[in-house]
């Protein structure tokens, strides 16, 4: 039987979506029992938020003044202790999972399968390699415990519903400090979060400036949807890094993405694969984009975003 | 001596459209370009600039491949790597594996930074550098987007889901590059000649002490689920019409 504990991703008060499509992924286990591990300075309600998603049977808090940033090498040791009588160690493959998941490894001198899509059995497994042009089935020797990181836009949320007993624990090992948060600077916006938007509009190197760039941020507020980008886009300065989509930015599964100005380099596909609808705007009819894309639409986006806009409001 | 380790890989050069082989036992690498992981040469660039402000006395190289990823690794000395070490081994080796080759090269070096690419684009594990620095019990600043050192610390800008993150770590420390860090520079048909005679030493896995491991095997090599290409349509009215037929709007 697979006893797994999901390592939670959470910003102090609210839980981060990735952590219930973690869980989900654990259910995928055969008679998986799955336990949620809360680490903050105080939480209380991360672990009751924890609590209550369907499938998961326990959840342990561990409240330290030292977590209450998420650093991986203040976080790792405490999770390596826990994770003693756990056969698996999942965290979500957000840039909290990534940085934190191969040091519990380390520690715990287990393997790591990174981006889980897929689960084959409790020692077989799907990944993506290659910015996802080939996907591998890895078998982990039978016997070790296995950390992994869950690719979140492969798996769906698991719903609120449950009611597990939340235990408060206390994990003493020494914490180093030689690494120290110094401050995160994030562009506060109104807008959906891109990770989990069901509506996604993204715009490429075409739109030409920070200034132009504004037409998007128009259009997804027309449509209620997150904004991305493209790497060349976020390179030209004309949207913030955290928009970027792609093999290095964010992979993600909305609803419906609108590709604006982006060629559709292999690298930015690999972030939208997912996505149920993929809107193609672009002036070039030989664009890869729309290769994947389900609806095209070929002409000049200075002329059809404004058009688009009106057509919505109307 | 000030010294900065860089690790690079090789890998299939990331123009190269990749394909799985047709008996699904891997992708296709006879005659496919071979080239330095993107990140890793932002990694290296990122120890020479250092080095060119004075911060640093050498910056050495080290990859862990069969015998004929020399090339890459010229490629590094052309840049301006000093020195290269190359650990020769044929076949690929975990994560784990990897890191423990490079903590004995520290041990060897002692370097007072390790920079690393913050994954190799061919497996995409994204664990290396992290696996470093547990085992090494020093700080680590994944997704490195600004450095900046401070005497006997660093300062270092990551690209987090949230936005930009900022950390203090002690030195020595692990840092891994993400692609905003710098622009790697263009090698110069000089500096390939220079590179020629730049020191490049030898070692195995066995010479280090590390038994690769071989824990996680990959039963089978597919490509994935392709998306059908879907319609056109010819304008703004067709394109609204027809999102609203599917219910996405
Ligand atoms: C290791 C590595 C990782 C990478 N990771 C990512 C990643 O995570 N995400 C990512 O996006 N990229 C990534 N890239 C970069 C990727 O290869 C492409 O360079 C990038 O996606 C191109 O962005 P773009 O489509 O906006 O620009 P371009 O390729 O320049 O495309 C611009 C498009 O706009 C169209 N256009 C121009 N003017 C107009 C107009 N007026 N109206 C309509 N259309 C117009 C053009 O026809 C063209 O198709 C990565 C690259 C590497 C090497
Ligand atoms: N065989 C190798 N030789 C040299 N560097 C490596 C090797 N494997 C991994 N690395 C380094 O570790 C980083 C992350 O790799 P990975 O964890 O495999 O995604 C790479 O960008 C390299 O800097």
């Amino acid at each position: 039987m697979a006893k797994v504990l999901v390592v939670a991703e959470h910003d102090g008060a609210k839980l981060n979506a990735g952590t219930a499509k973690c869980v989900r992924c654990a259910l995928g286990l055969e008679g998986a029992e799955i336990t949620v591990a809360v680490f903050a300075a105080d939480g209380a309600a991360v672990a009751a938020e924890a609590a209550g998603l369907t499938g998961v049977a326990r959840v342990l808090r561990v409240d330290r003044p030292e977590n209450a940033h998420a650093l991986a090498a203040v976080l790792a040791p405490q999770v390596a202790q826990l994770a003693a009588p756990f056969s698996h160690v999942f965290g979500p493959s957000t840039t909290f999972g990534k940085d934190l998941m191969p040091r519990v490894a380390a520690l715990l001198d287990a393997p790591q399968l990174s981006d889980v899509m897929a689960v084959e059995s409790a020692s077989r497994f799907r990944r993506p390699t290659y910015a996802g042009n080939a996907i591998v089935t890895v078998e982990v020797e039978a016997g070790l415990k296995i950390v992994a990181t869950v690719r979140t836009a492969s798996f769906e949320a698991t719903p609120a519903g449950g009611a597990a007993a939340v235990e408060s624990v206390a994990v003493n090992v020494p914490l180093p400090a030689h690494t120290r948060f110094a401050g995160v600077s994030a562009a506060k916006s109104d807008r959906p979060d891109l990770q989990s938007a069901t509506r996604v509009v993204s715009g490429g190197r075409a739109l030409g400036s920070a200034e132009n760039f504004k037409l998007i941020y128009g259009l997804a507020d027309r449509l209620g949807a997150a904004v991305g980008a493209s790497r060349a886009a976020v390179d030209a300065g004309f949207a913030a890094s955290d928009l970027q989509v792609g093999q290095t930015g964010k992979i993600i599964a909305p609803e419906l993405y609108v590709a604006i100005g982006i060629s559709g380099a292999i690298q930015h596909l690999t972030g939208i694969k997912d996505a149920r609808t993929i809107v193609a705007i672009n002036k070039d009819a030989e664009a890869p984009i729309f290769e994947v894309a389900d609806v095209g639409l070929v002409g000049d986006l200075f002329a059809i975003v404004p058009e688009l806009e009106k057509l919505l409001t109307a | 001596m000030k010294r900065i380790l860089v690790c690079v890989k090789r890998v299939i050069d990331f123009n190269v459209r990749v394909r799985v082989k047709p008996d699904g036992s891997g992708v296709v690498t006879d005659g496919v370009k071979l080239s330095l992981n993107p990140f890793d040469e932002i990694a290296l660039e990122e120890a020479l600039r250092i080095k060119e402000r004075g911060e640093a006395q050498e910056v050495v190289a080290v990859t862990i491949g069969p015998a004929d990823c020399q090339q890459q690794l010229r490629t590094a000395l052309a840049m301006g790597a000093d020195r290269a070490i190359h650990v020769v081994h044929d076949g690929g080796v975990e994560p784990l594996t990897a890191a423990r080759a490079f903590l004995q090269i520290i041990g060897r070096e002692q370097p007072f930074l390790v920079l690393l690419g913050k994954q190799a684009i061919d497996d995409d594990n994204n664990q290396t550098g992290q696996m470093l620095a547990a085992l090494w019990q020093r700080p680590q600043a994944t997704f490195a987007s600004k450095l900046e050192l401070a005497g006997t610390t660093a300062c270092v800008t990551r690209e987090v889901d949230a936005g930009l993150e900022t950390l203090e770590v002690d030195l020595p420390a692990v840092v891994t590059a993400d692609l905003r860090l710098n622009e790697p520079r263009y090698v110069k048909l000089p500096d390939i000649m220079k590179a020629k005679k730049k020191p490049l030493d030898s070692v195995s896995l066995a010479d280090l002490g590390v038994v690769p491991g071989a824990r996680v095997r990959t039963v089978r090599t597919e490509p994935p689920a392709q998306r059908q290409r879907g319609i056109m349509v010819k304008d703004c009215g067709e394109l609204v019409a027809e999102l609203r037929k599917r219910g996405v709007l």
